[in-house]
C-alpha cells in the first residue's frame, strides 16, 4: 500500500505520528540489544542464550507473566510520576525517596493503626487508608521541592536529590529504631508485617500478581485524561512548554509547579504503598534502591506518554524478572540488565544517534524536557 | 564571594567545630580536637572540591554536568581495577600499581567526560538527561564488571576479589621535627606542634585538590584560555563571531572536567580506602554540584563550600570518638543519622538563595547551534 506522507488526512496523520513516536524507541531498544549482545560475547557469554533466558524468564509461563506484572506495577507508578513532572517542565529525580517514604508510612498505618485503636479495622476502610497515607507521604515530600522551586527558584534537580538522601537516612533510622520489627529472631532493618485488613487481595490464587497492577493501568488512563482533557492538564503542559506564555495567559505558574510536583510525588508514593499492601506486606531497608533512576529511564523511553510509560515499564519489568533465568542459563551477572537499560536510555535520549545510524530524518522539533539552573 | 556568604560559611564551620570541642573537652584537649577536625575536614572535602572543579570547567563553558556522581563512581572503580590488574596480573611493584590507579581513574573520568561532550555538544541531548545517562551507565557498568571480572566465567581471579595493592602514602611535612626543639621540655607545647603537624600531613590527592583550586582560579580568570572558556559559556554567539571555536572549547572543558572528576573518584579507592563497593560515592558527586552552585561558579567559592560540607562530615566522624560523653541535652547527636543530614539540608537552604543569590553562566545548559 502506498502511503502519501504529505497527505493531511487526520487518520493517516495519527497513524504517522504514532509510528514516529514508536519508531525511535523501538530502534533504540534494538540498538541497545545488539550492543548488549556484543558486550555479552566479549565477556565470553552466549548472547542468544542470554536473550532466550530473558524472554523465557519473563514471558515463558503463567508464573513468569505474573512476576513480570509484579515488577511492572511500581515501575508504572514511578514512571508516571517522572513523566507527569516532565510534562510540567520539572525533572523529578526524587521518585526514589518519595516511593520509599510512601512505603514506610503505609507500612506504619498497615501494622500500627489496629494497635493504636485497640481493635480490628474492616478491610474496606483500612486498605484504602493505608494506600492514601502512602500517597500523602510521597506527595508531601515532593511538594516541599515544588514549593521551593516556585517561591525561591531552588532547582528541583538538586533539591529532589537532597530530599532522596534525607528520606533514605530518615528511613534507615526509623527501620533500625522506632519502627523496627520487634520479633526476637529479626536482625534485619524492617517493619513488622501489616495487618490482614491492610493487604490487597490476590487476583489469582497461587500467583503474586495483585490488584495493584490493574490499578496501575487505570491510573495511567487517569493521568492521560488529566493531562489531555482537563484544564489542570492544559495548565501543566503550558507551564511545561513555555512558562512565560503561561504567565501571560493568566495561568498561576507557581501554583501549577507546586501541584505538578505534588501529583508526581503522590504517584511515586502510591508505588511504594502498593509494594507494601500488595506484595511485601512490610517495608524493608534497601528494597526501593534503583527505582528512581529506572523511573527516569522509563519515562524517557515512554516519551512521557502514559501509554508509552506502561509499555516501557513492562519492558523494564520483563528484563528485571527474566534476569534470574538468564543468569541461571549463562552465569552472566544480573547487573548486565542495568547496562542494557543504560544503553537503551542512552539511545532514547540521544535520538540523533539513532536517526544517524538508521538514516531517519528529523522533524526539526526539539522537545524541552528540563531547564538549566537559571529557569 | 560576597561577605554575607563568607560570614555564613565561617559561622557554620565555627558551630560544627564548636560542638565537637564542647563535647570532647572532657576527654581531649581542644587543640587536639580542632586540629583533628581540620585534618578530617580537608581529607573528606577533597572529592567534593575536585568534583566541584569538574563541574566548574564544564559549566563555565556552558555544559551543565549532573553526571559528576557517575563520573566519580566509574573512575573510583576503574582506578581501583587498574591498580589491581597492574599489581596482580601484570606484576608491577606496589608503588607503580597504586599510582597507575590514579592514572586509570583520570582516564576513565576523561572518557566519561567525552561521552557527556558527545551527547550534549554534538548530539545536543538535553544536558541534564545526558548527565543522568552517565549516572545510570556508571551504576550499571561498575556493578556488572565488578561481578563479571571477579566471579564470571574465565575470570583471572577465579571467584574472589584480590586485595588491592594499597593506598597512596601520606606526605609528611616535618613541622614537628623543626619546631619541637623550640618547645624544650614543655609537653603542652609539643602536643600543640604535633597536632598542627597532623593538619599538614595529607595525602597526594588531597594536596593536589587544594593546589588545583588555585590553579583553576588562575586559569579561569587570568589566562586567555580561561577568558575564552568563560566567553563560550556566557555568550557563545559573540565568542564565535570573534573566531573562538565554541565546539572545540566546550569539548576541551568537559573533558578536563571529566579528568578532575576522575581524580575525585581516585580519592575513594586509591587514597581513602583500598576497596570498592557498588554505589560507594553515595551522592558526593551531587554535593559537589551544590558546592559549585553555592560558590557561585568560582573555584575558591566552591572550595570553601566544599569545606563546609567536609566539616559536617568531619563532625559525624569525630563525634563517634566522644559518643560516651555526649551530654543529655545534646542527646540527639548520638543519632549519627541526625548529623548525617546536615550537608543535605545545608544544600537546600543554600539553594533557596537566602544566603545570597547565585548567577550561573548565561549559556549554561544551552546547546550551541550556529
Amino acid at each position: 500500500m502506498q502511503v502519501d506522507t504529505t497527505s493531511k488526512s487526520p487518520s493517516q496523520g495519527i497513524l504517522r505520528s504514532a509510528l514516529d513516536a514508536i519508531l525511535i524507541p523501538f530502534l533504540a531498544i534494538l540498538t541497545a540489544v545488539i550492543l548488549g549482545g556484543i558486550i555479552i560475547a566479549v565477556v565470553r557469554g552466549n548472547p542468544f542464550l542470554a536473550y532466550y533466558g530473558l524472554i523465557q524468564g519473563s514471558f515463558g509461563s503463567a508464573k513468569a507473566l505474573s512476576e513480570t506484572a509484579v515488577w511492572a506495577t511500581p515501575y508504572i507508578f514511578a514512571g508516571l510520576a517522572v513523566a507527569l513532572a516532565f510534562k510540567g517542565g520539572l525533572f523529578n529525580i526524587g521518585a526514589e525517596g518519595q516511593l520509599a517514604l510512601g512505603a514506610v508510612f503505609s507500612a506504619l498505618i498497615g501494622y500500627a493503626l489496629p494497635e493504636w485503636l485497640g481493635r480490628d479495622i474492616p478491610l474496606i476502610i483500612h486498605l484504602p487508608l493505608t494506600i492514601i497515607i502512602g500517597m500523602a507521604a510521597g506527595a508531601f515530600w515532593a511538594a516541599i521541592v515544588g514549593f521551593l522551586k516556585a517561591y525561591t527558584g531552588g532547582h528541583e534537580v538538586i533539591n529532589t536529590i537532597m530530599m532522596n538522601y534525607i528520606a533514605l537516612n530518615t528511613i534507615s533510622y526509623l527501620l533500625n529504631g522506632p519502627m523496627k520489627d520487634r520479633d526476637p529472631n529479626n536482625v534485619i532493618a524492617r517493619t513488622p508485617l501489616i495487618a490482614d485488613s491492610a493487604r490487597m487481595p490476590a487476583i489469582f490464587e497461587g500467583f503474586r500478581i495483585h490488584w495493584g497492577f490493574v490499578l496501575a493501568l487505570l491510573i495511567a488512563l487517569l493521568v492521560w485524561w488529566i493531562l489531555n482533557k482537563t484544564t489542570l492538564g492544559f495548565e501543566i503542559r503550558t507551564v511545561g512548554s513555555n512558562p512565560d506564555a503561561a504567565k501571560y495567559a493568566g495561568i498561576n505558574v507557581k501554583r501549577t509547579i507546586i501541584i505538578t510536583m505534588t501529583l508526581s510525588g503522590m504517584l511515586a508514593g502510591m508505588a511504594g504503598a502498593l509494594e507494601v499492601t500488595g506484595l511485601n506486606f512490610r517495608h524493608e531497608l534497601g528494597f526501593s534502591i534503583g527505582y528512581g533512576f529506572d523511573a527516569i529511564a522509563i519515562a524517557l523511553l515512554g516519551k512521557s506518554h502514559p501509554l508509552g510509560v506502561v509499555l516501557a515499564s513492562i519492558l523494564f519489568a520483563a528484563m528485571r524478572n527474566g534476569a534470574t533465568r538468564m543468569q541461571f542459563l549463562t552465569q552472566l551477572p544480573v547487573d548486565l540488565i542495568s547496562v542494557l537499560q543504560a544503553l537503551i536510555l542512552l539511545f532514547v535520549a540521544a535520538d540523533a544517534i539513532i536517526r544517524y545510524i538508521y538514516r531517519i530524518k528529523s522533524k526539526g522539533e526539539r522537545v524541552v524536557l528540563t531547564r538549566g539552573w537559571g529557569g | 564571594m560576597d561577605l554575607r556568604r563568607f560570614g555564613f560559611i565561617l559561622l557554620v564551620i565555627i558551630v560544627l567545630f564548636g560542638v565537637v570541642v564542647y563535647i570532647g573537652e572532657v576527654k581531649v584537649a581542644p587543640i587536639v580536637i580542632i586540629t583533628s577536625m581540620l585534618a578530617t575536614t580537608i581529607a573528606v572535602a577533597t572529592p567534593l572540591s575536585l568534583g566541584a572543579l569538574a563541574g566548574l570547567f564544564c559549566e563555565r563553558s556552558g555544559v551543565v554536568n549532573i553526571g559528576i556522581e557517575g563520573m566519580m563512581l566509574s573512575s573510583a572503580f576503574f582506578g581501583w581495577l587498574g591498580a589491581i590488574y597492574m599489581y596482580h596480573v601484570f606484576g608491577f611493584p606496589i608503588g607503580v600499581s597504586v599510582w597507575s590507579g590514579v592514572f586509570f581513574a583520570m582516564l576513565s573520568g576523561m572518557l566519561m567526560g567525552l561521552l557527556l561532550a558527545v551527547l550534549s555538544i554534538t548530539y545536543k541531548v538535553d544536558q541534564i538527561i545526558g548527565g543522568t545517562v552517565i549516572n545510570i551507565l556508571a551504576v550499571g557498568l561498575t556493578g556488572f564488571l565488578n561481578r563479571q571480572l571477579f566471579f564470571g566465567r574465565g575470570s583471572v581471579f577465579g571467584g574472589h576479589v584480590p586485595n588491592s595493592p594499597g593506598v597512596l602514602p601520606t606526605i609528611h611535612v616535618p613541622i614537628t621535627e623543626i619546631f619541637s626543639p623550640l618547645c624544650g621540655s614543655s609537653a603542652d607545647c609539643l602536643q600543640v606542634v604535633t597536632s598542627i603537624n597532623k593538619v599538614f600531613d595529607q595525602k597526594p590527592i588531597a594536596i593536589s585538590a587544594i593546589l588545583l583550586v588555585f590553579i583553576a582560579h588562575y586559569v579561569i580568570f587570568y589566562t586567555r584560555w580561561g577568558l575564552r572558556t568563560r566567553a563560550v559559556g556566557e555568550h557563545p554567539k559573540a565568542a564565535d563571531t570573534v573566531g573562538i571555536n565554541v565546539i572545540k572549547m566546550r569539548y576541551l572543558s568537559v573533558t578536563i572536567g571529566g579528568a578532575l572528576a576522575g581524580l575525585a573518584g581516585a580519592y575513594f579507592t586509591i587514597e581513602s580506602v583500598p576497596s570498592f563497593e557498588p554505589l560507594l560515592t553515595n551522592g558526593r558527586g551531587f554535593i559537589s554540584l551544590a558546592a559549585l552552585i553555592f560558590g557561585n561558579w568560582t573555584p575558591i567559592g566552591a572550595w570553601t563550600a566544599a569545606l563546609v560540607f567536609g566539616a559536617s562530615q568531619a563532625l559525624n566522624i569525630n563525634l563517634q570518638l566522644f559518643r560516651d560523653v555526649i551530654p543529655p541535652q545534646l542527646a540527639f547527636l548520638q543519632q549519627s543519622y541526625v548529623v548525617g543530614l546536615v550537608p543535605y539540608i545545608l544544600t537546600m537552604i543554600i539553594l533557596t538563595g537566602i544566603i545570597g543569590k547565585t548567577t550561573p553562566p548565561a549559556a549554561d545548559g544551552v546547546p550551541y547551534e550556529k
